[in-house]
């Protein structure tokens, strides 16, 4: 179970976030003008990547706050969190 | 006949506390300290149970953890009942009653026993082979193949102990309290690091505990006497903590542990009672070593799994804890120094060793000259190739290994005994490691899987790394510890340490034999009784993956998971197939490491603490006007009141008829409340809801359809602008968590420029609703000073007011399409109003009505309930609600799916309502409808969502959702049940009321 440091609190236990699924996907501005096949892009299409992978999470049971996290799939290790808004400390 | 098989005074055993048991129906005597199993062998007792597959006599083996015969189910009464205890863990206490597990009628005859005889009819993979096929048979198979497995009887009723959870941060978890254990707990607690020493056996010491001879020795004394003193000395440390009987079952990420400390278990059971049994103990450690130890090997021979075969290294521990001689005609097998250990332990206790015998050709160490010089034959070179004895090994039969050890030469010699110990070296317990994420890597010296990298902050010490001598053990542990913990120095830096053990090994996996491999069963996984044959078998089959061989022979997947028998697995494996075992891998090691109770899972949270409850303030009403109550989410909402006996038919008929023909109470306050502020809450509604809010005036109401980005409804309710920048949001019961969260995840997410607050009220507001034609009246004896005249206070609209000197807020909107009024008030003030009401609405026999009589109302209404109408592949176009997605907005949540190709198909589900042919006929939520019964496949054209009979229609109606629904107004479809079929035609889901004259009634 990870711990983690939640960008608003500090460390905490896996128990009291959620995950929201891969990061930087921005909603279209103006989603009217997408063709199906964009729109469904952005809809649909997710990334599962072994390695490096960038994830939104939720400290639900905490501050409640939106923020971002690096993870590497392949053992786990979080590389870092930061906030929403903010660019990825790490490539 | 029954002996004393006790011998010298034991370090464990307490020789003046007697312990009676029972075990398989017969008493006998063991001491205080004692294990079920160590009690049994000092009773000669070695037949303890029967093979899984072939039913074949098994015994005790180990002295463990990793046993996989000496099985036993305990008996404390039917509810503490426990099957799959380890006879080899299990602490006797007075009064213990316990049986073998797996036999029938009896251990000693046991009809399973004749698939022994029929096992060239049980090869690997014979399950599935074999029950196969005709599929119709399987029930009858299942029947037979599950009375002649059995693995023990769960109790069944609830379990009455108490279980515990409980949390610990440390600095450093020591896991084991072995040599390496001690030092590593010692070394960590005098350097300031608060620490934990979890050991899963009662006493600390691991196997140097009872080492007491000559040959090892640190500071020039005994290794058991020098580990003593530091064990006396760490008990004393105040910043260490040691948890005996704390077996850890899971080492997840990030130093995150769960283990399960053991309290009553050995105690007598009048000492048990209102004790905690068990408790969970969820660790968070900033540092972990592991100190989990070694399992020592099996050899694999023909007729190795007699009653009466050993691990030597059990054998050993049952002389010099317990006192016990597992036999008085002793013999040996080994192809390493280990078992001469166990010979100088016999020795020293008087207990005859007839012989040993060791693969080894050449060897010449100490331990070997010492077991020599007591005039012990060992045979070099040499192993054995059967064993005979039914339920109790008698003799062995050995012949001369062959050079390269691929075969056997020369001729066979008998050698009788009553006890063997084998020993094929050892294993590092890295099971818990690997579950952390750890990665082994292979060493080829002696063939054994070795911790190589570390996922998390960890280190493992001792011969769980592969250390298998005390001076290898206690050098490389302290090298290790200075770099983990950073530290300069520990107190073993200048120790002397004298080991006698030679390191030499002749590993042979699966060792030779002058039958054909068909013609033996050499056991690999003893409790699946999977032998060499089978991992060949499977091979030749062509499975490759260790996965795949293990499901196939079942090897390893037994309660000890293949604690012993693994490594052989690989090992023949690798042979076969010419691959190599690094590359090979190990299967996967999962928690728990050993079998956890599910009492001990759950801790307190059983019965009515499993899950949180919520109740509304007006509950204690409801509980005493004798309302059923049903569950939504956490909720307990009250469901139907029946009086005078009715059934709940019954009592929603008649409360629904109240509701329309005069007046109906409902305590609605578990709807989900959001209170919305800021300059920009009126654009956030716009961008959530897909209806216009800007325009919405203040003091008004409006409903609102709530979509997923995909163009699905996941939630409906009505908004109330309060003021110019503040709305307060009505959500579903169900819904509210998840309503609040997306918001904010919107808020927060994609739109952070909005000036937007929003804060969860549901609590905080009851929420009263009355409706019917009387409603009004009822409202205004309740509320004096409010205008209720419809110019002024219109139907989806609002007003604050006041109940005496408390504030409210009145929403006259309707779920039911009758005239309504809801009362939002303080919580802690709603009983009272509710009173209020229903003294007020008593000329008018106001009825109060639970959710049944709610869902019946907006039914007829053909309003739907989001989750029961709607499954999450529901559009708003879908539901026929066209009128509520606005055309002119330039985007909400959901917008652009609304005209993918998928959700613009005229052929989807949509709501429909449905008549049924005959109006006394009520339908069941759930059933299919078709429309041609006579097609094969009959093709599903969609299914009953709500259905009720109408009390105020008098007769059944019902709402469905049906391919192409919207375009079959009239159509007929029929419902196919399964003893008739039921005509419908297809109409307008709403039944009652379609211009909506009642709102104003
Ligand atoms: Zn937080």
């Amino acid at each position: 179970m990870f711990l983690i440091n939640c960008p608003f609190c500090g460390e905490r236990e896996q128990s009291e976030f959620k995950a929201g699924g891969e990061a930087h996907i921005v909603r279209p501005k103006q989603p009217t003008e997408l063709s199906d096949d964009q729109w469904a892009e952005y809809l649909f299409m997710r990334k599962n990547i072994k390695g490096i992978q960038f994830e939104r999470w939720n400290h639900i049971h905490g501050c409640r706050k939106w923020f971002n996290m690096v993870r590497d799939t392949s053992n786990d290790e979080i590389k870092a969190v930061y906030k929403m808004g903010e660019k990825p400390p790490v490539k | 006949m029954i002996k004393n098989l006790r011998v010298k005074s034991s370090k464990l055993v307490d020789e003046t506390y007697r312990i009676s048991f029972k075990f398989n129906g017969s008493t006998y005597y063991g001491f205080k300290g004692d294990t079920l199993a160590s009690a049994l062998l000092a009773n000669n007792i070695h037949l303890v149970g029967r093979s899984f597959k072939y039913h074949r006599p098994r015994g005790i083996m180990t002295a463990g953890s990793e046993e996989p015969n000496a099985i036993v189910q305990l008996h404390n009464g039917t509810s503490r009942t426990e099957p799959n205890v380890r006879a080899t863990e299990m602490e006797i206490y007075e009064g213990l009653v316990a049986s073998s597990q797996n036999c029938w009628p009896s251990v000693k005859f046991d009809i399973g026993g004749i698939n022994n005889f029929l096992s060239p009819l049980l090869p690997a993979g014979f399950y599935y082979k074999t029950f196969m096929w005709p599929a119709s048979f399987w029930g009858k198979y299942e029947y037979f193949i599950r009375k002649s497995a059995g693995l023990g009887k769960s109790p069944n009723v609830p379990d009455p102990d108490i279980y515990e959870h409980k949390y610990i941060h440390c600095d450093v978890l020591v896991i084991g309290a072995g040599i390496s254990g001690i030092i590593a707990a010692k070394t960590a607690a005098k350097n300031g690091f608060r620490t934990l020493l979890v050991e899963e056996k009662s006493y600390l010491g691991g196997s140097t505990i009872y080492q007491d001879s000559e040959f090892f020795k640190i500071n020039n004394q005994n290794s058991a006497s020098w580990l003593e003193k530091e064990i006396n000395e760490i008990k004393k440390i105040e910043n260490l903590e040691i948890k005996t009987r704390t077996s850890v079952a899971a080492f997840h990420g990030y130093n995150f542990l769960l283990a399960r400390e053991n309290l009553t278990d050995h105690l007598p059971l009048e000492q048990r009672e209102n004790k905690t049994r068990q408790k969970l103990l969820k660790i968070r450690a900033k540092k972990v070593i592991t100190a989990t130890g070694s399992i020592e090997r099996p050899l694999i021979f023909d007729n190795n799994d007699r009653p009466g075969i050993l691990l030597s290294s059990a054998i050993k521990k049952y002389a010099d804890l317990f006192g016990v001689a597992c036999g008085e005609k002793n013999i040996l097998f080994t192809n390493n120094d280990s078992a001469y250990e166990t010979a100088i332990s016999l020795i020293q206790k008087g207990i005859k060793v007839q012989a040993i015998i060791d693969n080894r050709e050449e060897i010449d160490s100490k331990l070997i000259k010492e077991t020599e010089k007591n005039n012990i034959k060992i045979y070099k070179g040499y192993t054995i190739v059967d064993t005979s004895g039914y339920k109790r090994i008698n003799s062995i039969s050995i012949m001369k290994l062959s050079k390269d050890g691929q075969k056997v030469i020369g001729s066979k010699e008998n050698i009788s005994c009553d006890n063997l110990g084998i020993s094929g070296g050892w294993t590092p317990a890295v099971h818990l490691f690997t579950q952390s994420g750890g990665k082994l890597k292979f060493r080829d010296d002696d063939q054994v899987f070795i911790p190589n990298s570390y996922p998390s902050n960890q280190i493992s010490i001792g011969s769980c790394r592969g250390d298998f001598t005390l001076d290898e053990i206690l050098i490389n542990a302290t090298k290790l510890l200075k770099d983990f913990l950073n530290i300069k120095k520990t107190e073993y830096e200048n120790i002397e340490i004298y080991s006698a053990f030679n390191k030499s090994k002749r590993n042979i996996w699966l060792l030779p034999s002058n039958k054909i491999l068909g013609k033996t069963k050499s056991f690999i996984d003893f409790q699946n009784d999977a032998t060499a044959k089978d991992i060949k078998l499977a091979l030749r089959e062509g499975f490759r993956s260790i996965e795949h061989v293990k499901r196939y022979t079942t090897t390893g997947m037994g309660t000890d998971q293949g604690k012993l028998g693994n490594m052989h697995a690989l090992g023949i494996i690798s042979e076969t197939a010419s691959s190599k075992m690094g590359e090979l891998g190990t299967t996967t090691f999962r928690p728990p490491y050993t079998p956890l109770a599910f009492g001990t899972i759950v801790g307190r949270n059983v019965g009515k603490y499993f899950d949180i409850t919520r109740k509304t303030p007006i509950h204690e009403w409801h509980v005493e006007n004798k309302a059923e109550f049903e569950n939504v989410g956490q909720w307990k909402r009250a469901w139907y009141y029946p009086q005078n006996g009715e059934n709940m038919h019954e009592a929603v008929q008649r409360e629904s008829k109240a509701a329309r023909d005069s007046a109906g109470i409902l305590d609605a306050s578990t709807l989900g409340k959001i209170d919305i502020q800021g300059t920009d809450a009126s654009e956030f509604l716009n961008r959530v809801y897909t209806n216009a809010w800007s325009k919405l005036e203040i003091g008004k109401c409006r409903y609102g359809l709530m979509l997923n980005e995909d163009g699905m409804v996941y939630d409906d309710g009505v908004t109330t602008r309060l003021d110019e920048n503040h709305y307060i949001m009505t959500t579903t019961t169900g819904g509210a968590a998840t309503v609040l969260g997306k918001l904010e995840d919107y808020l927060q997410t994609e739109w952070p420029g909005l000036d937007v607050y929003l804060t969860s009220v549901t609590d905080h507001y009851a929420t009263i609703s009355v409706c019917g034609p009387n409603s009004k009246k009822i409202i205004q004896k309740v509320i004096p000073e409010i205008d209720l005249s419809d110019k002024d206070f219109p139907h989806m609209s609002f007003k604050n007011s006041k109940i005496g000197k408390v504030k409210c807020r009145v929403m006259r909107i309707s779920f039911t399409g009758e005239q309504s009024y809801e009362i939002n008030i303080q919580a802690n003030y709603a009983k009272s109003v509710w009173d209020n009401c229903m003294e007020a609405g008593k000329e008018f026999n106001i009825t109060p009505y639970g959710t049944e009589t709610m869902h019946l109302l907006r039914a007829e209404k053909g309003f739907i309930i989001a989750g029961q109408d709607t499954d999450a592949t529901m559009t708003p176009i879908d539901l026929q609600m066209d009128w509520i997605v606005s055309k002119k907005k330039f985007d909400f949540i959901g917008k652009r799916s609304l005209y993918r190709s998928d959700t613009i198909r005229e052929d989807r589900k949509q709501l429909v309502g449905l008549i049924t042919d005959n109006p006394e006929e009520i339908l069941e939520e759930g059933a299919q409808i078709v429309a041609d019964m006579n097609k094969t496949p009959i093709e599903m054209l969609g299914h009953v969502t709500s259905s009720y009979f109408s009390p105020n229609l008098k007769k059944s109606i019902a709402l469905g959702v049906v391919k192409g629904g919207k375009n079959m107004m009239g159509q007929k479809l029929i419902i196919p049940m399964e003893k008739k079929q039921i005509n419908v035609t297809v109409t307008d889901p709403v039944f009652l009321d379609k211009e909506n004259k009642r709102l104003n009634a």
